[in-house]
């Protein structure tokens, strides 16, 4: 069963060339392109690079959103065995520079100007750059820098070279190797320069595969290809298991269409972080509270009964037949429309993982008859390691190994995996390598969890940030700082949160309100603000802070191993935290060390008994200018409470 | 066209210097996407090679489509919206070619007075083929009327405009707008409860040859008529990046988008000249960033001649070759704006000294 992307690439156009591959909203129509026009595109990129000078085991950067031309690029740059390496689109330039010369790249794809002039700009840190080539080429007329060229003349001259040399393709195809490297990731890296994940052919393909076996997917399911194409959940999704399986991507028209585009294309399964699901969710409620009393009193009561029954029905455990009728209904009524609203009709499966996602949350979901799951598993995994069953989907777990996935849990609580989709190694870093991939094939995640007794793997927090309180009421209690965080941004109001407490007598948060939501309920009790910080800071905002810090505290008390996390004092910044101000990595994880620094007069106001505390912030705009903002904080205490004792 | 170099170096448009009222500086010197497409704008007077890269002009309708939006793939041609009546769309003309030609807009010695109260006094200025002119002063100056007057809404006392070698004692709304002159509106005149695509669409409303019977029964040639404006329209959408609002009522959306739809529905006209009423007014540094690229790249893509009337120094320093400073009717400056932004006239006027 081993194979190569190019070789799944010929099978399927071989077998279903007329069967659409990708589809690419534009101009407002859905236009298809075949199996067999995508290897006509994919024949011509690959014998324009071949003749542009890409040679075999060389590297090329592409940088842009999902298009049929980014994908064609990718797999024509695996075609002629070289290694396509995808960037973040909205990463800032410096922070290409490090890929680049890191893998001496001399090539590069990048989707519209906003991608050249990034790249253009760092030309000088990368003198080895030397060919560009471009897809949309608006606004990219009057430039004539050397080496900057459209895709289209670049397939031009790859048709003529594919002319000259018969089956060019495909003897350059079937020369690859299943374990010959197929792309390289780099991981965003809270702390140094972003290390280059290497996968095979292989090793990305396998997984594709399990995963396909363990959901059955088949040819006929729908993709939405809107993630990053850098971020490798997006890759397996919508290029490993497309060519794995030969289903449908569908790109969407612009980042602001992926609502619109996903109720058009309604895909069978689909893929989304907890945070798309909850902004879906708000979008439908809002809405739902302008809707008339009896549509919303319709609402209520369904969803009322959907809460109760919907998650065991979905789980296929036994229902009563009055309730089975009533959801019935129900689903004709209100479900079904909801479904059909959210794009989410069609869904077979859907998957959500990168953070923890809300009971809440996820029980909606899966309640109103959509097959939401969770996994687990990260770059240098190839992403499958953990899937739920469709039966056995929860909240607070990953799910089950899958076929090829061995699990141990080491002594200090982290997570070591075993797999044939891990990393080759990490490029040109023999050290970071050694660090955790352990020479009997160990992979060390550095996530602290557990093994449930129904066999669920259970994911805490990371290993190096999981710490213990010091001095105090808890002392020696365990601190675990993203679980107390997620467990404060499953409140709507509450976007983002920023936990101290390790080596500290008590834990302490920052804490960034949701504009829309907490913007909404200031709105509907008539309380005005000037904008975000000033909202940020109104006492009836504190109090509606305090009250979900201490829903949280109830909810610590009742789990014996983390009560000494409850949270004792927080305060509500004044601006939002941001990866371009370096607080969030590109994938929207708070960087707490860094904020600790940065925001050091706060850190000491919460721990040093003051009620309100002034600071100043360089901030950075969009347009790449910086500038300042400053505000004095109100720093309020929340009551903690005493641990329950676990009933013997 | 040696003095129209001053754009091309952002940095130096300084808009610090400029001792202009409130907008200044609000558009950074360097960075955003506007000011990157405002580094082309110098590229423009490079005289030679960019030329030879572009379309041909005047090409088929469909042709010239394609070149507009850039995005269809090439190879196989995946033109599937290409209608069958592609026929009904008339050949886009002067697309592409942009380098600055004759003299196709002349402004004569206009008078324009309401009862006793002189708007415009003997205004003379002419624009050339695919420039940005602008037109600038303080509140009261006489922008919006000139534009009327050459727009047709107003009708001078004295004076001539000529447009493509025709003169005109003056104009008329409907006759302009079949010459290929478009507007956009200060105050925005869209159809508030329609569509983002459908106000489009009215623009299109001059070219539309079938008659209201076949239209409104939507039937034979009317039907595929109106799939060919629609395409067109469709290219606009995209070429504005609003595909996210196209069935959208226009009212219910930001100010900033509404002004782009203003601008797509003057588009949808295929002019040849562009008048844009105070396109930026009252919008956010980051709005008045994406309408300077859209201006520059319709004035690019298109080859559109554009005249524009605008209050943020920053945003005119930038974005315009030409620059016309109108005061209480009178011109006081005219030239480069480099030339307008050294003229002692000018100053003293945005500086509000005494009078």
């Amino acid at each position: 069963m081993q194979t190569t992307f190019p070789r799944l690439l010929l099978k399927h156009a071989a077998e279903r060339p007329d069967a659409p591959a990708m589809r690419e909203k534009e101009f407002g129509i859905w236009q298809a392109l075949s199996w067999r026009d995508l290897l006509e595109l994919v024949a011509d990129i690959a014998g324009g690079l071949h003749q542009a000078g890409l040679r075999r085991g060389q590297h090329m950067v592409v940088v842009g959103s999902n298009r049929p031309h980014l994908y064609a690029t990718m797999l024509a740059v695996q075609s002629i065995g070289a290694v396509p390496i995808p960037l973040y689109q909205d990463a800032a330039g410096k922070e290409c520079v490090f890929p680049i010369n890191n893998a001496d790249v001399c090539f590069a794809f990048a989707e519209d100007q906003e991608q050249v002039d990034k790249l253009l700009e760092i030309r000088e840190q990368c003198p080895q750059l030397a060919h560009i080539f471009f897809d949309d080429p608006r606004g990219l007329r009057k430039y004539d820098e050397p080496g900057l060229m459209a895709i289209e003349e670049l397939m031009a001259a790859g048709k003529v070279y594919a002319k000259q040399h018969q089956d060019f393709l495909k003897t350059q195809a079937e020369q690859a190797k299943p374990d010959d490297v197929a792309a390289m990731f780099f991981t965003s890296g809270t702390t140094g320069n972003p290390k280059g994940v290497v996968h095979t052919h292989d090793s990305l393909l396998d997984r594709a595969r399990a995963g396909a076996a363990f959901d059955k997917l088949t040819n006929a399911e729908e993709v939405l290809a809107y993630l990053p194409p850098a971020w490798i959940g997006q890759n397996i999704f919508s290029y490993a298991q497309w060519l794995s399986c030969g289903y449908v991507v569908n790109c969407p028209e612009s980042a602001a269409t992926v609502t619109i585009d996903l109720k058009e294309v309604g895909p069978t399964y689909y893929f989304a972080p907890p945070r798309v699901f909850e902004g879906l969710l708000t979008s439908v409620m809002i809405r739902m509270e302008d809707a008339s009393s009896f549509k919303r009193k319709m609402f209520q009561a369904f969803m009322d009964l959907a809460k109760r029954v919907g998650p065991d029905l979905m789980d296929g455990t036994a229902v009563g037949l009055a309730d089975k009728l009533l959801y019935k209904l129900g689903d004709w009524m209100v479900y079904g429309p909801l479904r059909n609203n959210l794009g989410m009709s069609r869904v077979r499966v859907a998957y959500t993982a990168g953070e923890a996602i809300g009971p809440d949350l996820f029980q909606f979901y899966r309640s109103i008859g959509v097959n939401i799951k969770q996994l687990y598993g990260s770059t240098e995994t190839a992403v499958f390691v953990c899937l739920q069953p469709d039966n056995a989907a929860r909240a607070d777990t990953v799910g089950l190994p899958i076929a090829g996935v061995e699990i141990k849990v080491a002594a200090n609580g982290e997570i070591l995996v075993k797999s044939p989709g891990l990393l080759k190694e990490y490029f040109k870093n023999p050290q970071a390598t050694a660090e955790v991939l352990t020479h009997d094939g160990w992979y060390h995640t550095s996530d602290a969890g557990f093994i449930d007794a129904h066999g669920h793997l259970k994911i805490i927090d990371r290993v190096k940030d999981v710490g213990r309180i010091k001095g105090g009421a808890n002392d020696g209690a365990m601190f675990a700082p993203k679980y107390v965080e997620n467990k404060l941004k499953f409140f709507p109001f509450i976007k983002e949160v920023v936990a101290y407490g390790d080596g500290r007598a008590q834990v302490c948060v920052m804490i960034n309100i949701d504009m829309n939501a907490v913007g909404n309920w200031a709105e509907r009790r008539n309380l005005a603000y000037a904008g975000y910080g000033d909202l940020a800071q109104k006492p009836e905002v504190y109090q509606l802070i305090k009250e979900c810090v201490e829903k949280v505290n109830v909810d610590l008390a009742a789990d014996e191993l983390l009560a000494g996390s409850q949270v004792s004092r927080f305060l509500v910044l004044h601006k939002e935290l941001d990866a371009d101000d370096g607080e969030l990595t590109r994938t929207n994880k708070v960087r707490r060390g860094f904020i600790a620094d940065k925001y050091q007069p706060l850190v000491d106001g919460l721990y040093g008994g003051k009620t309100e505390q002034f600071i100043e912030t360089v901030v950075k705009f969009e347009d790449g200018r910086t500038g300042s903002v400053s505000a004095t904080l109100k720093i309020e205490d929340s009551r903690t409470f005493a641990p329950v004792k676990a009933a013997a | 066209m040696s003095d129209s170099n001053t754009t091309s170096n952002p940095t130096n448009a300084g808009t610090g210097q400029f001792p202009a009222g409130p907008p200044q500086g609000k558009l950074p010197p360097s960075g955003g996407s506007a000011v990157h497409a405002v580094t082309n704008v110098g590229g423009q007077f490079s005289a030679g090679p960019p030329q030879g890269k572009l379309a041909p002009g005047g090409g088929s309708a469909v042709h010239a489509v394609t070149n507009v939006g850039g995005q269809f793939p090439a190879g196989p041609p995946q033109g599937k919206l290409a209608p069958a009546g592609g026929s009904a769309v008339h050949a886009v003309t002067n697309v592409g070619a942009k380098s600055i030609g004759d003299v196709i807009l002349d402004v004569k010695n206009i008078s324009l007075s309401f009862g006793g109260v002189n708007a415009l006094n003997d205004i003379s200025f002419d624009v050339r083929e695919h420039e940005v002119r602008a037109i600038i002063g303080p509140n009261g100056a006489g922008k919006s009327s000139m534009l009327n007057c050459i727009n047709g809404v107003y009708v001078p006392q004295q004076g001539t405009i000529s447009f493509r070698g025709q003169t005109f004692k003056h104009m008329n709304s409907h006759q302009v707008a079949t010459m290929g002159i478009a507007r956009t509106f200060q105050n925005l005149a869209l159809f508030k409860g329609m569509s983002v695509v459908d106000n489009i669409m009215t623009g299109r409303n001059l070219r539309i040859k079938s008659n209201i019977f076949l239209q409104a029964l939507r039937i034979g040639p009317a039907q595929r008529e109106e799939e060919a404006h629609r395409e067109f329209v469709e290219h606009i959408v995209d070429f504005l990046e609003i595909q996210a609002y196209r069935k959208t009522p226009v009212g219910q959306l930001p100010y900033g988008l509404q002004k782009r739809v203003d601008l797509g529905r003057a588009l949808a006209m295929e002019p040849q000249v562009l008048l844009l009423d105070e396109p930026m007014a009252g919008m956010n540094m980051e709005e008045k960033q994406d309408m300077s690229r859209f201006i520059l790249d319709v004035n690019d893509e298109y080859g559109t001649t554009i005249v524009l009337i605008e209050h943020d120094m920053g945003v005119v320093m930038d974005i315009s070759d030409r620059v016309v400073v109108l005061d209480y009717g009178k011109k006081i400056g005219d030239g480069t704006p480099r030339q307008v932004r050294e003229n002692e006239e000018v100053i003293s006027a945005y500086l509000g000294t005494s009078h």
